[in-house]
């Protein structure tokens, strides 16, 4: 018995693959650490800016020869002169400078940019000057640099690029920095894009709560666009108010806290409950093969993990095969996969069931240990196949991106796979409670002596039934490849899950499987912030052990005669 | 004399086959080793001594698992979560044993804890450096887990398949939370560079050697004690318990009582085989609790015939050698193999190993002489 | 010796000291007001019935009527959703589990007989005699000559002395029905519920197990569910004739078999 830790760590404990949902949209808020540390420049800036008013009103050109200078005080002066002047070239006269590229004609205090490939062109006008003849360097020093840096983040706030728009009203919204309320007044009043719009007034208001010299009444209002805004962002604000603040603000604050906490709570929750409903649908998804074959034919099929991996290797080798000959259905290739995962898997099944399965029928346990066999041998193929690392597989355009409903990140691949799950399941309800088959099946699950006896062919509904959970199981590993690793163990890592949402289910209906896997899914991801992944996980596992003890056949059993 | 009267009474002749040879091996395999120069044709390799001995641990396990699964129908998925927990309180103790002798020298903390920073002993590792208290854990912790698991089970009547997936769910629990750091059992990485045992160096071959022997008589034990029971009246409830157990209620006895005796039984043998076994692979660590494992020692007791507690001895033994061959000679085979094994037997083997040869060697003698009572268990009055 | 916690556990607790009629304390099992349903359907409905001690009654009635599912009853196998199930004049039998029934004295047959197929015949018997039937009680259980002649005794009376030492799996159907019934009489209980024990068997084996009832009726309570009418006739007891989950007639043979409404369920309309 040696470390072989073929099952790994289960989806219960969340292995969606962790896609950059925060940052598709919370990202563009939150941003990253440089646009943080731009726009506290931004903030400096305008502390320049207020001292260099009256540059705003001169026009560019004068705006750009000030550059052409040797004294540093008056470099700095341009650079604040040029950034808070709304003028096009501020962004990449700056740039240059910051980059020493910015060099002056002493003979007639004209300015140009050297560009990477030494070719010049004038810094007013953007256009190529040949033949400039002698120049000089602007000279920096670290006075210059930092109005440089201070520059570039009250740029940020212009800038033409809404993403550097939003980070660098982000940067404000944190830094709280008083001086940077000029830029910010010039910025809103420029700004277009409501959505950005907001957040320059909601990065006011921050400076404004935080700013001892604004009245109480300013203060409060602003306090209360804060609240509106109502994120961490906004909690972590509140809760870090200067001490001097007058007792009227800190209640006004606290209270604002107060709500932004019960609303934060309510979304918080309420993202963990759609996660979990993603993971219910994965675990749905995964179980449900297993709960029809295991209610059908009272067997347990420890190889169904590994029809879920053939599942998602299917996926992998018809993806191979359209970009090889037709790269143009990349998009649709899951749909190209689903019904190639549902044959292969379900091939594969209705073979272990005719070759194994048949002949080991009233022995429940040593068909346990038989597809176990199968199990090992499947996994051991594809490793020796496709070799034993991740496979990559693609995943469509349309699948990628997500929505934000209010706090709620929706992502698309979740959403995907939650519709998946959902139509698997009604198409499968409908197939059983509707079709010839489907009535064959159940009265073989209520039955089985009783039905072979009317007529059934019960070898026939069992094989079938067998095919038909290895697919839908091939079914899961298309869905699986989009959000989990493509590996041998794939099927493993969900197998014991698998099993927890039957035994937790019953076989009675599929119903039980629908809300066991829900319940587990959703219960799992409202325990892992207080538990954490693993430990929530425990918990899960031993609440199973203990429900069976109370219903040894689960929440739906099958009741009657036959069951014992 | 009770002890007489047993052995001659209700060990069969595979019994005494396999105790004479056990016997015999306990002896000559140490004094090969130790005694016989490394030249000789007779010796003993040390990696034989240190793999037999570990394949005599697995066979305990395998005993363990018979008996609750060939004799009384429960079908563990989760025994080695009984061997493995044994194997940690030997850990434990041979931890503390280490003393000042590790990386960070400190002088009662094993290294783990000083890597995470912890100041003193958990609580859970108050005694271990006792040698009989951490003995008496060896026993006690898998009995204890497995009669509360089995006491709640057993009484809800879950059974077949499903108590089978909640075993499985158990060892996959436990898994989980040995791999955690803050349990406080050396997370990943398990324990392990030990020093010595009782003040002898784990690493010596005499040490080896004695620990080999040991083994071979834990074994002896375990087969004779799973022998007694089954061979008791007690044995006769278990097996009508495992062939029909509402009948078996209808007769007056307390179902439940028998299946959580043998259960228990089973998980105290399966912590003793895995206390042998640590110090001589000279590691646990929590992947000995994967589902994996417990469900490979269903396959040695299925290859060696259950019901039959030699068999499942002798499928260890053989399953474990094949494994050693292939992952030397044919590393990507060995899965195959195993599967395969797997499938083959529960088709056509169907009662091991040792099943089927008792069969056929019982027709073939059958076959010249009228039927006699051959199988009496209890000699009529 | 080990004093185990589990063994000493005794049978739920007694019943609930409420005042009882005369009939109660009298009968030694009285069912009153039962009912079960499955799923909807109401299998036992309202059934009432007083066995006297040392009674021997027959119950008959058509398939379905409910008369197994009576015994699973009284032996704890089904609990009824409503009705009084009482023993002995006190003990309250819908509160305890199959084992405990077991061991205040009623013993069972099956309609389907259920032996443990891979024991000998003398240690399916063996198993059944009246003995300590705890787990340390069984494990260090020495071998009995009491008990022995017992099962030697039993297996004289089923007939099966010949067919001791073979599995009890390769008995016949009716050979079973034997074993089950000598198991019975092992057990030695105060009431024997034994469900249709002459079903595949001869006449004459029928007739013998008639007689074999009626000896055992001398010493012990029984309860005979059968459909065979020469075999309730030959028993010469109280018949009770159940339909659709209760009580349809009680009385004599002839009595019962002319009643119109019993003609009816048998026949039909
Ligand atoms: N566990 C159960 N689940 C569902 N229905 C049941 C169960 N037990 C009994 N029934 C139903 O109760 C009814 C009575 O069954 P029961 O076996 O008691 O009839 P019976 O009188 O013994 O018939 P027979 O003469 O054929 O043996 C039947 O319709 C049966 O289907
Ligand atoms: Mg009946």
């Amino acid at each position: 018995m040696n470390a072989s830790t073929r099952y790994g760590p289960g989806i219960i404990s969340g292995r969606l693959r962790p896609r950059p949902y925060h940052s598709a949209l919370r990202g563009e808020r939150i941003g990253y650490v440089g646009a943080l540390s731009s726009c506290l420049f931004a903030a400096l800036v305008s502390f320049f800016l207020i001292l260099a008013g009256p540059a705003r009103a001169q026009d560019n050109a004068a705006l750009v020869q000030r550059f052409a200078t040797e004294s540093f005080n008056d470099i700095v002066g341009a650079v604040n002169g040029l950034a808070t002047s709304g003028s096009p070239r501020a962004a990449p006269v700056i740039e240059a400078l910051r980059d020493g590229r910015l060099v002056y004609r002493a003979s007639d205090r004209a300015v140009f940019i050297r560009r990477p490939d030494n070719s010049f062109v004038n810094a007013l006008t953007g256009d190529p000057a040949a033949d400039i003849g002698t120049t000089r360097p602007v000279r920096l020093n670290n006075n210059v640099r930092r109005a440089i840096d201070a520059a570039v983040g009250a740029l940020s706030l212009l800038h033409p690029d809404p993403a550097r728009r939003i980070s660098a009203a982000e940067a404000v919204f944190k830094s709280r920095d008083g001086t940077a309320l000029a830029a910010l007044e010039a910025a809103i009043g420029q700004e277009r894009d409501a959505r950005i719009k907001t957040l320059m007034e909601e990065a006011r208001a921050a400076v404004v709560v935080a700013n001892p010299q604004a009245s109480e009444a300013d203060r409060i209002a602003a306090i209360g666009i804060i609240q509106r805004r109502g994120d961490q962002d906004a909690l972590a604000m509140l809760g870090s108010l200067p001490a001097t603040t007058p007792p009227l603000v800190r209640e006004a604050a606290e209270s604002a806290a107060v709500g932004i906490r019960r609303t934060l709570a309510v979304w918080e929750a309420g993202q963990n409950v759609w996660h979990g409903i993603s993971l219910g649908s994965v675990l749905l998804l995964a179980a449900i093969g297993l709960a029809i074959t295991f209610g059908v034919m009272g067997v347990i099929n420890m190889a169904h993990g590994e029809m879920v991996m053939i599942g998602a290797y299917t996926t992998f080798v018809v993806q191979q095969v359209i970009r090889t000959f037709a790269p143009g259905l990349m998009d649709a290739s899951l749909f190209i996969a689903l019904p190639m995962a549902f044959l292969v898997a379900g091939a594969i099944g209705v073979a272990i069931e005719r070759l194994i399965i048949r002949h080991l029928y009233g022995r429940a346990l040593e068909t346990l240990l038989a597809t176990w066999g199968v199990s090992l041998v499947l996994q051991q193929a594809v490793r020796s196949w496709f070799g034993p690392t991740n496979r990559e597989v693609t995943t469509p355009s349309w699948m990628s991106g997500s929505i934000e409903i209010g706090h709620l990140a929706i992502t698309a691949n979740r959403l995907a796979i939650i519709v998946f799950a959902a139509i698997v399941f009604a198409a499968l309800l409908v197939f059983l409670k509707r079709t010839p088959f489907g009535l064959q099946t159940r009265a073989v699950t209520q039955n089985r002596r009783m039905a072979g006896a009317m007529g059934i062919r019960t070898n026939w509904v069992d094989a079938f039934t067998f095919g038909l959970g290895s697919g839908i199981a091939g079914l899961a590993g298309v869905a699986l490849s989009q959000i989990d690793n493509v590996s041998p163990n794939l099927g493993q890592a969900y197998i014991i899950d698998s099993f927890m949402v039957v035994v937790f289910g019953g076989v009675g209906n599929l119903w039980g499987t629908l809300v066991a896997a829900m319940t587990l899914g959703i219960a799992n991801k409202l325990l892992e912030p207080y538990a954490g992944a693993v430990l929530g996980k425990i918990l899960l596992l031993v609440f199973i052990i203990l429900f069976i003890q109370k219903r040894p056949r689960g929440l739906f059993a099958l009741k009657g005669r036959a069951v014992e | 004399m009770m002890l007489t009267r047993f052995l001659f009474e209700k060990i069969d002749r595979a019994g005494w086959v396999f105790l004479v040879l056990l016997g015999i091996a306990a002896v000559l395999v140490p004094v090969l080793n130790l005694a016989v120069p490394p030249g000789s044709m007779f010796h003993v390799s040390n990696t034989a001594v240190g793999l037999w001995g570990k394949y005599m641990t697995y066979a305990l396990l395998a005993i363990a698992v018979d008996l609750v699964w060939g004799y009384c129908g429960i079908l563990s998925l989760g025994h080695g979560a009984f061997f493995a927990l044994g194997g940690y309180a030997m850990g434990m103790y041979l931890m503390l044993q280490i003393g000042p002798r590790g990386v960070y020298a400190h002088p009662t903390l094993p290294d783990f804890m000083v890597f995470l920073n912890w100041q003193e002993l958990p609580v859970a590792w108050w005694g271990f450096s006792f040698f009989p208290y951490a003995m008496v854990m060896v026993a006690l912790v898998p009995g204890l887990l497995a009669f509360v698991f089995g006491w709640f089970a057993f009484r809800s009547r879950v059974t077949g398949v499903y108590l089978s997936i909640i075993t499985q769910a158990l060892t996959y629990a436990l898994m989980l939370a040995f791999f955690r750091n803050d349990m406080g059992f050396g997370g990943n990485n398990g324990l392990t560079d030990f020093k010595d045992i009782l003040g002898f160096n784990i690493q010596s071959q005499t040490t080896r050697a004695v620990l080999f022997s040991l083994s071979v008589l834990a074994l002896m034990a375990g087969y004779l004690v799973a022998r007694a029971i089954v061979t008791s009246k007690a044995g006769k409830i278990i097996i009508a318990i495992r062939d029909a157990e509402p009948r078996t209620r209808f007769l007056g006895y307390r179902v439940e009582n028998f299946k959580l005796f043998v259960w228990t039984v089973s998980a105290v043998m399966a912590g003793i085989a895995g206390a042998l076994y640590v110090p001589q692979v000279g590691i646990i660590n929590p992947s000995e609790f994967s589902p994996a494992n417990s469900i490979e020692a269903i396959v040695w007791v299925a290859v060696g015939g259950r019901g039959t507690l030699v068999g499942a001895a002798l499928g260890a033994g053989l399953v474990n050698f094949a494994k050693s061959w292939f992952t030397g000679a044919f590393p990507q085979g060995w899965l195959f193999a195993l599967g395969g094994l797997f499938i083959f037997v529960t088709l056509f083997l169907p009662k091991g190993i040792l099943g089927t040869f008792t069969d056929w060697w019982r027709s073939r003698q059958r076959k010249p002489e009228p039927p006699a009572a051959t199988s009496a268990s209890q000699p009529a009055a | 010796m080990l004093i185990d916690p589990m063994e000493t556990q005794l049978p739920g607790d007694p019943v609930k000291a409420i005042e009882r009629p005369q009939v109660v304390t009298q009968s030694l099992l009285y069912l009153d007001g039962v009912s079960v349903s499955f799923d909807g359907f109401r299998a036992i409905n309202n059934l009432s019935l007083i066995i006297a001690p040392g009674e021997m009654r027959a119950i008959i009635g058509p398939n379905g009527a409910g008369k197994t599912t009576m015994m699973d009853i009284i032996t704890g196998k089904t609990k009824p959703d409503a009705g009084d199930v009482i023993f002995d004049g006190q003990v309250d039998l819908t509160q305890l589990d199959e084992t405990s029934i077991a061991n205040l004295g009623i013993g069972r047959k099956f309609q389907k007989p259920t032996v443990f197929e891979m024991h000998t015949v003398e240690d399916n018997i063996e198993m059944a005699v009246k003995a300590d039937r705890t787990v340390f009680g069984t494990l260090f259980s020495r071998h009995s000559a009491e008990i022995w002649r017992r099962v030697d005794d039993i297996l004289g009376i089923v007939r099966l002395g010949d067919h001791r030492k073979r599995p009890a799996g390769d008995l016949s159907h009716g050979q079973k029905q034997w074993l089950e019934i000598g198991m019975l009489l092992a057990q030695d209980p105060k009431l024997l519920l034994v469900d249709e024990p002459a079903a595949g068997m001869t006449d004459v084996e029928t007739g013998a197990t008639a007689d074999l009832l009626k000896d055992i009726a001398k010493t012990h309570s029984v309860v005979v569910v059968e459909h065979d009418m020469g075999f309730i006739r030959e028993l010469g007891v109280k018949v009770t004739c159940l339909h659709e989950g209760s009580v349809l007639a009680e009385g004599s043979l002839d009595q019962v078999s002319s009643d119109e409404r019993v003609i009816e369920v048998y026949l039909g309309r």
